[in-house]
């Protein structure tokens, strides 16, 4: 009974599908491209993203003219306040009322995914910019979106290896204990012990922890090369602070970072980050096309972009050419074309979408500056290598995603 | 090497040691709740945004106006605590007659207000606060390295918590405010100006706040989240200790950082729920707390 | 005999008054039942599951007078039980997987209640707020709630295994009975025998003692009963957006639910539900305007309004003008 009505079902929603598609094919549905920019406005992830990014997907917007095939693009943005019923919500009800073509933005991993299921549900089409977490297109892929700029894989494998390679061979972890945090850990330890190098120790600490100087201390004591940081956001800010003021790398040690920001290192400055490695998905300074883009984002808001905002421009432009190239607003044939288009840009080199929706492109080891180096607020990275798109993240061969034919 | 319970006596020293500090915010926080409970009988729920209120006041008047930390130290805890008479005289005062829990209520939205605007004017990511020429390096205590900024907040923390204990014990206001406590209409009576008291305490209570968070702004990022979450720990120390004795208060919250510090080296998953686990204890042995003396 | 047969005026008040009553019901569940067709139906949704929160919560504030701070707690493992036992077990319905999740809350009420319940007035909220905490940092280290990541993919299945709860208007009218059921139990509970010894302890907790009342077991009881219903209300929400989520178990929320109950009015039965739907409205329309960034500094100047001016709520200052003007 509930087989037949559920291929029943499913029936229906296919060949509702396939007409929508074949509706569609000719022209931009209500002729007007709507894009609906959904993240974190005023909490913990605003300043990786947030207003800013929806700064560049303006800039975007405006550089591409406003309109595409004649019909105007209409952007509009919600604060998902990193709840992922708010998030959910609101993006179902842009689907219902508002007829949203793509929704941008997308950073808290939790809202993240909330929305995917959304997208799915309503065969529509997201493009995820700020999201960390690589489930994203592993066990919770779905057809309907794109991440585009960096996940855990390439920032906790590129750094681990590089680290490794440079004869950091033995790591002491500082692991936030949540489902998050141990992904991470085991990412690094698979990667240090491959590379050849041992993990001389390792504390789970409890998330969100403010005083980091009791594990700082333990970790000094381990005697290893490297402490690895295996937690994000406040956590890894605070454990960098106390690191510099228990005088780790002065004795010797030094700190990897495996998910750091721009905004992470401008906001604790190159007194306490010096030295950190690190892996970045873009650097506004990182070449002339990189400079002149984040030179205009600059004049808009002072602040030099995030590789997330610099991201949301890269997507948004690549989102509207492909459209303007097939002549319909109708997801899957956006995104099949997108898929089908190289992504080279200002952001992205060797940059191709997988079909398990994960954009690779090159990646960055970088490592901060000191002060001395530094000939400004926002000059804080040295590139040090680039890791090729097809080596940075996750081989397909490893995919739980189901869009995978392994 | 001596050891203990498998940890090195040298660890387990400088995991106390640091425990101790973190405990001396626990006690410099819990203090001015209990002196504000004390005569208004509210829990201030502002108390973790006057906290951080006091980091980011001195961190903008270092960028600004360019007052350095020790004239921070003195001049932020005066403005912020000025800040909280105000709200007592025009806001608090205008409740006092009603159930304290108002009073909770009112505290908890002036919380909100001043953590989401100061997150609109600046962001989350906090900024650091350079550590005083004077405090920076460290000591080298044998059985660990101690920067010298900690050591600092300790000894100051300690000062100031028994500072405010002499005065309310020892001392003529402090009889006052300790009278006011037990029947404030009776000091009314005898000619004491009361609501004026009344203020001066609340913005006493809120100077600690602030001057925890000027001595907090060296060691963690300067941002508007910071108050919140450290603010229910330390009701849970309040609720160990009871609200009832100064030095309840100073010595429950130098024990929890304590036994805080030492979850971190034996069971580090569960430091950040051992306080509150120390509560439920305290709550089913000592329904008042270790110090309280209410019912 | 004639006498006892004619209805003095006060008796006929009454019965005027309930009859009013009864007809003020049956109004508003039609304005319910027709609600979806001229509303957004996922909307709507929201604000019944968050009303039922709030007036769960105003069991114990209104009329137990016992202000918790730790709500959040009941309403987050509610969720993540039913969620993580739909999530895993397919063949499980929507109610059994809600039933669960209400009981969970149940257990939970009843550790919390019996622990907080030692302690008064702002003590308890501290105790409850610091107990919360602790759940929150449990939630957060267990594996099986994903942690920030979430839980997700929660199905919403067949009613009974037989209706499917797929379609929105299908799923509103579940959460709309599942309201009515838990409202029926506050009204129900509010003017009982019980309810009004709840109400005598509240006003004076000595006095009740003293009259012989065993006052910790009808603190308990108006504990527990709601934390259940806050239970029944987070598992509903997780099965109506498929997923559960932190932002549910942290002290936001509980602050939320305080400021539905207080912008609404504290101790009347309408009061949540109205300040519900005001602040989820709220948060919804200032999420989308340029406003959006500042949602917690106005819910912190409408705590401060209501506190100093408002207190008895939208709900309340009604009543008291028509007190006032029709007696």
């Amino acid at each position: 009974m509930t087989f037949l009505r559920k291929t029943l079902a499913s029936g229906i929603a296919l060949a509702a599908t396939a007409m929508m598609a074949t509706g569609a094919q000719a022209e931009i549905s209500d002729n007007a491209v709507r894009i609906g920019y959904l993240a974190d406005m005023s909490g913990t992830y605003r300043d990786l993203a947030g207003p800013g990014g929806l700064v560049a997907l303006e800039m975007a917007v405006e550089d591409f003219g406003g309109s595409v095939n004649g019909a105007p693009i209409e952007v509009f943005s919600a604060d998902d306040r990193n709840s992922a019923d708010v998030g959910a919500n609101t993006v179902r009800g842009w689907f219902d009322q508002e007829n949203v073509d793509l929704v941008a933005g997308l950073v808290a991993s939790s809202v993240t995914i909330a929305v995917t299921n959304v997208l799915k549900e309503h065969n529509g089409l997201g493009i995820v910019s700020g999201s960390a977490a690589s489930s994203i297109t592993n066990e919770h892929c779905t057809p309907n979106h794109i991440h585009w700029v960096y996940d855990t894989y390439p920032l906790a494998n590129g750094t681990a290896k590089a680290v490794v390679e440079q004869g950091g061979d033995s790591w002491f972890l500082l692991t936030a204990d949540y489902a998050f945090g141990h992904a991470l850990e085991g990412d690094v330890i698979k990667v240090v012990e491959d590379s050849g190098g041992t993990i001389v120790g390792k504390i789970r600490h409890p998330f969100p922890t403010n005083d980091f100087s009791s594990y700082i201390l333990q970790a000094q004591g381990s005697g290893a090369k490297i402490i690895g940081l295996a937690n994000a956001g406040a956590d890894t800010v605070n454990a960098i602070t106390t690191a510099s003021q228990f005088g780790v790398v002065q004795g010797g040690q030094q700190l990897a970072g495996l998910l750091i920001f721009l905004s992470d290192v401008h906001a604790m400055g190159l007194e306490a980050t010096q030295g950190l490695l690190l892996t970045t998905g873009w650097y506004w300074d990182m070449d002339d096309e990189a400079r002149e883009w984040a030179e205009r984002y600059y004049e808009r808001t002072e602040r030099m972009p995030t590789m997330v905002q610099a991201g949301i421009y890269s997507s948004t432009m690549h989102y509207l050419k492909a459209m303007e190239e097939v002549g319909t607003d109708d997801p899957m044939t956006v995104k099949t074309r997108m898929a089908g288009t190289p992504v080279n840009d200002f952001f992205s080199r060797n940059g191709r979408i997988r079909e398990d929706g994960r954009m690779v492109h090159d990646m960055y080891l970088a490592q901060v500056k000191s002060p001395d180096e530094s000939t400004g607020e926002w000059d804080v990275y040295e590139i040090l290598a680039t890791i090729p798109a097809e080596e940075a993240y996750r081989p397909l061969s490893e995919s739980q995603c189901d869009l995978v034919q392994n | 090497m001596t050891m203990i319970f498998g940890v090195p006596l040298a660890v387990f020293m400088g995991q106390l040691m640091l425990g101790l500090i973190n405990g001396a915010f626990y006690a410099l926080l819990s203090l001015g709740l209990a002196v504000i409970f004390g005569l208004l009988k509210i829990v201030n729920f502002a108390h973790g945004a006057q906290y951080m209120l006091g980091a980011f006041a001195a961190l903008l008047a270092l960028e600004y106006l360019g007052i350095n930390y020790w004239v921070a130290l003195l001049l932020v805890p005066l403005v912020v605590g000025g800040l909280g008479m105000v709200i007592e005289r025009y806001l608090l005062r205008r409740i006092a007659h009603l159930d304290h829990l108002y009073g909770l209520l009112l505290t908890f939205g002036l919380a909100l207000i001043a953590e989401g605007s100061l997150v609109n004017l600046f962001g989350v990511s906090g900024s650091s606060y350079p550590t005083p020429a004077a405090l920076q390096g460290g000591i080298n205590l044998g059985f660990m390295f101690l920067p010298t900024y900690r050591a600092w907040v300790l000894v100051a923390a300690l000062v100031v918590c028994l500072g405010t204990w002499f005065i309310i014990e020892r001392t003529r206001l402090g009889a006052y405010l300790r009278a006011g406590t037990e029947n404030s209409a009776l000091m009314q009576a005898f000619g004491v100006n009361v609501p004026l008291l009344v203020t001066l305490t609340y913005g006493f209570g809120v100077a600690l706040a602030a001057f925890a968070g000027v001595l907090a702004a060296p060691l963690y990022p300067v941002s508007p989240t910071m108050g919140s979450s450290l603010l229910i720990v330390v009701f849970a120390v309040v609720v160990i200790g009871g609200m009832g004795s100064i030095l309840g208060a100073i010595i429950t919250g130098l024990s929890m950082g304590l036994i805080e510090g030492l979850t971190k080296v034996y069971y580090p998953e569960a430091a950040n729920t051992v306080i509150f686990l120390v509560m439920i204890l305290v709550l089913m042995l000592r329904p008042a707390g270790l110090f309280g003396k209410e019912t | 005999m004639a006498t006892t047969q004619t209805l003095t005026p006060a008796m006929e008040r009454q019965r005027n008054a309930r009859l009013r009553r009864g007809l003020l019901y049956l109004v508003l569940i039609a304005i319910g039942l027709a609600a979806p067709f001229v509303a957004y139906p996922v909307f709507l949704m929201k604000v019944l599951c968050f009303a039922l929160f709030a007036c769960a919560f105003n069991l114990l504030l209104g009329y137990a007078g016992l202000l918790s701070f730790g709500h959040a707690a009941f309403l987050a493992t509610g969720g993540y039980v039913t969620g993580y036992l739909l999530a895993s077990y397919p063949g499980l319905t929507p109610e059994l997987g809600i039933l669960a999740g209400t009981l969970a809350a149940v257990v939970l009420g009843t550790l919390f209640g019996a622990l907080a319940i030692r302690r008064q007035g702002i003590y308890f909220a501290m105790v409850t707020l610091a107990l919360a905490q602790l759940v929150f940092f449990v939630f957060v280290q267990s594996p099986f709630t994903g942690g920030e990541d979430g839980l997700h993919g929660v199905p919403r299945g067949e009613l009974f295994g037989l209706i499917s709860l797929r379609s929105n208007l299908a799923m509103y009218y579940f959460v709309f009975a599942v309201f009515l059921i838990g409202f029926a139990i506050i009204q129900r509970t509010v003017h009982s025998p019980y309810g009004q010894v709840l109400k005598a302890i509240r006003e004076n907790e000595p006095r009740a003692v003293s009259l012989g009342y065993n006052v910790d077991a009808y603190k308990l009881l108006a504990f527990v009963l709601s934390a259940g219903l806050a239970g029944l209300a987070g598992s509903t929400k997780t099965v109506v957006f498929q997923l559960a989520s932190l932002t549910d178990a942290h002290w936001h929320m509980s602050g939320e639910v305080i400021l539905m109950t207080l912008l609404g009015g504290v101790g009347t039965l309408f009061g949540p539900l109205v300040g519900a739907g005001l602040v989820v409205s709220l948060q919804t329309q200032l999420a989308q305007s340029p406003l959006g960034n500042w949602v917690s500094v106005i819910l912190g100047l409408i705590f401060v309004l209501c506190v100093l001016s408002f207190r008895s709520g939208i709900v309340g200052e009604i009543a008291k003008s028509v007190r006032k003007n029709f007696k």
